[in-house]
């Protein structure tokens, strides 16, 4: 089958639904590639380079799977034939006519910003790898109008006070944006309705800052959802008092098919040190900044600029048509599964039904819902583990067993010859020694102890020693035997003991 | 001052230099010193007694037969003490254990000969001057019976430790009563002793203890080895003692006493690790209550490959290893240790946690991390790393099963149920190292491998070590 990469219609887009490095992958998927001429120019890849990969430069209207980033324009989808597979980005929630439209002139429509965030799904996740660029573009954009250092510095000419940051959403942006300007030095706070994100900010280098409040979200998508009242009176005081410490909020945060939600409101940004710099990342959905304009760059009468900039990936154009074009590839392996140049869709996958918008003159969108495996699991029942506390025998029954031993003990000794008791004296206090002197071996040394422990009861040589003077050969034959085992357990107990310990070493 | 007394002063010091060795091994900056305290104790021992042996007037013959002995006795020892490999350290110290427990019969043995069997003779006469005969009769028994129990219990031990043997518990019926008819019949056997001294019934006595050491560690599982070891260390202390009674000497009852108490406490401590009744373990009682594996449905476990795991390490910032004795059994330790110095290099936090009772002797693990030159400061004991593994990002769990099962902790109905473990799951991802999906000593399934944070990595453990050594 063939693959035809669409110019991009819209003026102002400049990534490529391919790279020469995409194209050379999707011929190894059996596949033939048609470019529309200038289709990659503004990403900086020319047509020589694509023909150079292995595509033809030509019209690829004709092409049984058509890539583009954006959704064709009318003017377009007039030259598109029935039967042919489109694959772009469409927001199908927020275009239902384009989607309507499509499914008339019977393309099949797959959304590449509709995959469901699960893990199987993530190669393919073209929202995942936008919003990374954005994140990092955005704090790019405001260290280019910032007009300071991001990293703190003590110089011959003065110190400098590092750049604090304020990053409003833990996404995928808002993550790729606190280890951007983390990386270039700045003090990176976050706040994210998801205590969850919590150990990623830190991870990052950033501090997470969580709104105290009742409802802690538990979201089954994998994307934050509206939040409620109590939750957003927490958050806004939180924000009015981070505004007048930070220098540098970039706010990310974005509901799946709503309006962005207002977070900093024209007072707040006020409230900001002449200099300060907002990105607004959610400027193509209405913002989360009071005053943003999408598109633009604002100026405030305190001196604080808004940057409202829609097209953040587009900014880097070159790296976002390679993660794209990678995202493109990545589906067509899903829906290759023969590697011949055969497209396959799975209906039964629910990624592949999932992105499907539109099949054979149907709408078929909305998917139906996907859980995503990350949502916790119910807590687990609490067993009252009944465990019956030990009998603890009473302190008088202690006491009186004791005493009948203490007396057992008393009765016996008092019985015994001079000599035996002597001996028990000796033997009662070094079973009092042996118990104490271990009483806080490291663990560590447990087998070195027991070595040792077994080196030195080989003592018991001694007595075989004393044996082996008499004259009766049987007991010469025994006491030898004795003395023999006994001495490899002394000298290999303690030469053993010798080269463990001499591993032990400190780092 | 005469030999004799020279010899006593000898014993009383050597005594105190054994007890300084013990309290050396307590800790690593002195572990070194108690050992050769313990060396120095020794020596003393040995040339003040035989020096008496020579002020007894013993022939030339039996010079020569010592020298042999000690000669041959210290070449064998200091040839396998340096041959041994670090993973056979529990079989070693097991066989030795049985040495001890020989020499112990013999010694009792030699008693009899000397002293009942001769009852004309010198020794006996003076025994009954001064009125100790009969307690001279227990005594032979008694530390005839320790040592062969010692003995027997030992080869047991080593052979299961070894492998010669299966390490599952022996299943008789009534072992409690035969373990304590054993018991009952020694002592009716002892009192016959001390009324009328047959030489058959110190055969039979012998022949007993022998059988009852056999039994006592043939029905303790082979999860159960750190406890038996120390437990037979603790009863060559006790037969050492015995025969320091027999013979009237104050350094063999000393020292048998330290060994003896000492041991007896490692074995308790042991114990509590694996929250189980001391008397219950010495008598062989576990694994009797593990019921039939129950089919109960766990979910399915993930697998991962080699190089995600390098990956997973490569972006982690902290790391606990915890090994258990599948690391020992595929020499992995190697790997670990190279792995670990990698890891390290690279700005990760790698640390050990160890369980009381990972191995198959105590302090086993450690012994072999040090080996492969680990650190020992970044080898923790499980209480002191219990609490970190919430802020860990990846655990590698080394051929370790029981001790890292969270049904220790959850489920109160399991039979390993109470017993203490790591807490492995409270990272954020688990890998574990493991043969198969089999279960471990203890009988009971792992319901850490079917967690959503944990991974399967299977195969050899030392293998699958090296491949993550090449992926990194």
């Amino acid at each position: 089958m063939i693959i035809g990469v669409l110019r991009e219609a819209r003026p102002a887009e400049t990534r490529a639904a391919a790279t020469p490095a995409t194209v050379t992958q999707l011929l190894k998927l059996g596949y033939s590639v048609i470019v529309e001429q200038g289709a990659g120019d503004r990403a900086g890849f020319s047509d020589a380079a694509f023909v150079e990969a292995g595509a033809e430069v030509g019209d690829p209207t004709g092409a049984d799977i058509l890539f583009g980033v954006n959704a064709p324009s009318a003017e377009q989808l007039d030259r598109i034939r029935r039967g042919t597979t489109l694959v772009s980005l469409m927001a199908p929630g927020l275009n239902p006519d384009l989607v309507d439209d499509m499914a008339r002139r019977g393309i099949t429509a797959l959304a590449m910003d509709a995959v469901p965030r699960i893990s199987r799904a993530q190669s393919l996740d073209v929202l995942s790898s936008m919003a990374n660029i954005a994140g990092y573009r955005a704090v790019i954009e405001a260290a280019n109008v910032f007009g300071r250092f991001f990293t703190g510095q003590v110089t011959a000419a003065g110190k400098v006070p590092p750049a604090k940051i304020l990053v409003v959403g833990a996404g995928v942006a808002g993550l790729a944006a606190i280890g951007a300007a983390g990386s270039m030095g700045a003090i990176v706070r976050a706040t994210d309705p998801r205590p969850e994100v919590a150990d990623q900010v830190e991870s990052l280098g950033g501090e997470y800052l969580a709104v105290k409040a009742a409802d802690v979200e538990v979201s089954s998508t994998g994307y934050a959802k509206e939040m409620s009242d109590d939750y957003n009176a927490r958050a806004a005081a939180l924000y009015a008092e981070q505004c007048t410490d930070v220098d540098i909020i970039i706010t990310t945060a974005l509901i799946p098919g709503r309006p962005a939600p207002k977070l900093i409101t024209a007072e707040m940004v006020a409230s900001m040190k002449p200099g300060s710099v907002l990105v607004d990342l959610a400027a193509a959905n209405g913002g989360n900044i009071e005053g943003t304009v999408a598109g633009e760059v604002v100026r405030t009468a305190n001196g604080v600029t808004i940057i409202g900039y829609t097209d953040l990936a587009g900014r880097l154009a070159a790296q976002a048509s390679q993660l794209y074009g990678t995202n493109l590839v990545n589906l067509m392996k899903l829906m290759t599964p023969g590697k011949d140049g055969v497209l396959v869709l799975d209906w039964d996958d629910v990624v592949q039904r999932g992105i499907t918008v539109a099949r054979d003159g149907e709408v078929a969108w909305p998917p139906p819902a996907v859980q995503v495996s990350a949502a916790p699991a119910p807590a687990a029942v609490a067993a009252p583990a009944v465990v019956e506390p030990k009998k603890k025998a009473s302190p008088g029954r202690r006491f009186t067993m004791i005493g009948i031993g203490a007396a057992l003990l008393l009765v016996l000794v008092a019985a015994a010859p001079v000599s035996l008791r002597v001996h028990l004296t000796v033997f009662a206090l070094a079973i009092v020694i042996g118990y104490y002197v271990i009483g806080n071996v490291h663990h560590a040394l447990h087998t070195p102890l027991m070595s040792v422990t077994n080196a030195i009861s080989g003592i018991i040589v001694v007595g075989a020693l004393l044996q082996i003077g008499t004259a009766d050969p049987t007991i010469r034959v025994l006491s030898f035997v004795a003395v023999l085992l006994a001495s490899i357990n002394v000298f290999g107990g303690f030469a053993v003991t010798r080269r463990m310990l001499s591993m032990f070493s400190r780092s | 001052m005469t030999i004799e007394s020279a010899a006593q002063a000898a014993y009383l010091v050597a005594a105190l230099l054994f007890i300084l060795a013990l309290a050396g091994l307590s800790k690593h900056e002195t572990a070194k010193a108690g050992n050769s305290y313990g060396m120095a104790g020794m020596a003393l021992a040995l040339v003040a007694t035989i020096a008496l042996t020579i002020d007894q007037g013993t022939d030339a013959l039996g010079m020569i037969l010592i020298g042999v002995a000690m000669v041959v006795g210290a070449a064998i020892g200091l040839w396998r003490a340096r041959v041994v490999e670090m993973t056979g350290m529990p079989e070693l110290i097991a066989i030795l254990h049985s040495f001890v427990g020989l020499a112990a019969v013999l010694v009792g043995w030699n008693g009899y000969l000397l002293v009942e069997g001769d009852p004309e003779g010198a020794e006996a006469k003076l025994l009954e001057a001064a009125g100790t005969l009969g307690i001279h009769h227990a005594e032979v028994f008694i530390g005839v019976f320790i040592g062969a129990v010692t003995f027997t219990g030992s080869i047991v031990a080593f052979l299961k430790l070894s492998a010669r043997i299966k390490s599952a518990p022996l299943m008789l019926p009534g072992k409690n009563a035969l373990n304590i008819g054993a018991l009952v019949v020694f002592l009716g056997l002892t009192v016959w002793f001390c009324i009328d001294q047959q030489l058959w019934l110190l055969v039979a006595v012998t022949v007993i203890a022998l059988l009852l050491g056999w039994h006592l560690v043939a029905s303790i599982g082979g999860g159960d080895m750190p406890v038996v070891v120390s437990m037979l260390n603790s009863y060559s202390g006790w037969a050492a003692a015995a025969s320091g009674f027999l013979l009237g000497n104050d350094l063999l009852i000393v020292t048998g006493a330290l060994v003896g108490s000492s041991g007896a406490y490692l074995s308790y401590i042991m114990c509590r690790a694996m929250n189980r009744s001391f008397i219950s373990v010495i008598a062989g009682g576990f694994g009797i209550e593990a019921g039939p594996a129950e089919d109960k449905d766990y979910g399915e476990h993930r697998e991962v490959n080699a190089e995600q795991v390098a990956e997973l390490l490569t972006n982690a910032k902290s790391v606990i290893i915890t090994p258990g004795y599948g690391m020992a059994v595929a020499q992995a330790q190697y790997g670990v240790a190279d792995l670990t110095r990698k890891l390290r290099d690279a700005g990760v936090t790698v640390r050990f946690g160890i369980h009381p009772v990972a191995g198959r002797l105590p302090g086993h693990m450690n012994v072999l991390l040090a080996e492969a030159k680990v650190p020992y400061d970044i080898v923790l004991e499980m209480d002191e790393i219990n609490d970190d593994f919430s802020d860990t990002d990846v655990v590698l769990v080394i051929g370790a099963n029981d001790t890292v099962n969270p049904a220790a902790e959850d489920d109160p109905t399991s039979p390993i149920a109470g017993m203490p473990v790591l807490k492995v799951w409270e990272a954020s991802n688990v890998i574990v190292f493991k043969r198969s999906m089999a279960s471990g000593y203890a009988g009971v399934q792992n319901p850490l491998f079917f967690r959503e944070n944990s991974a399967m990595l299977f195969g050899d453990a030392k293998d699958r070590v090296e491949d993550i050594l090449r992926a990194l």
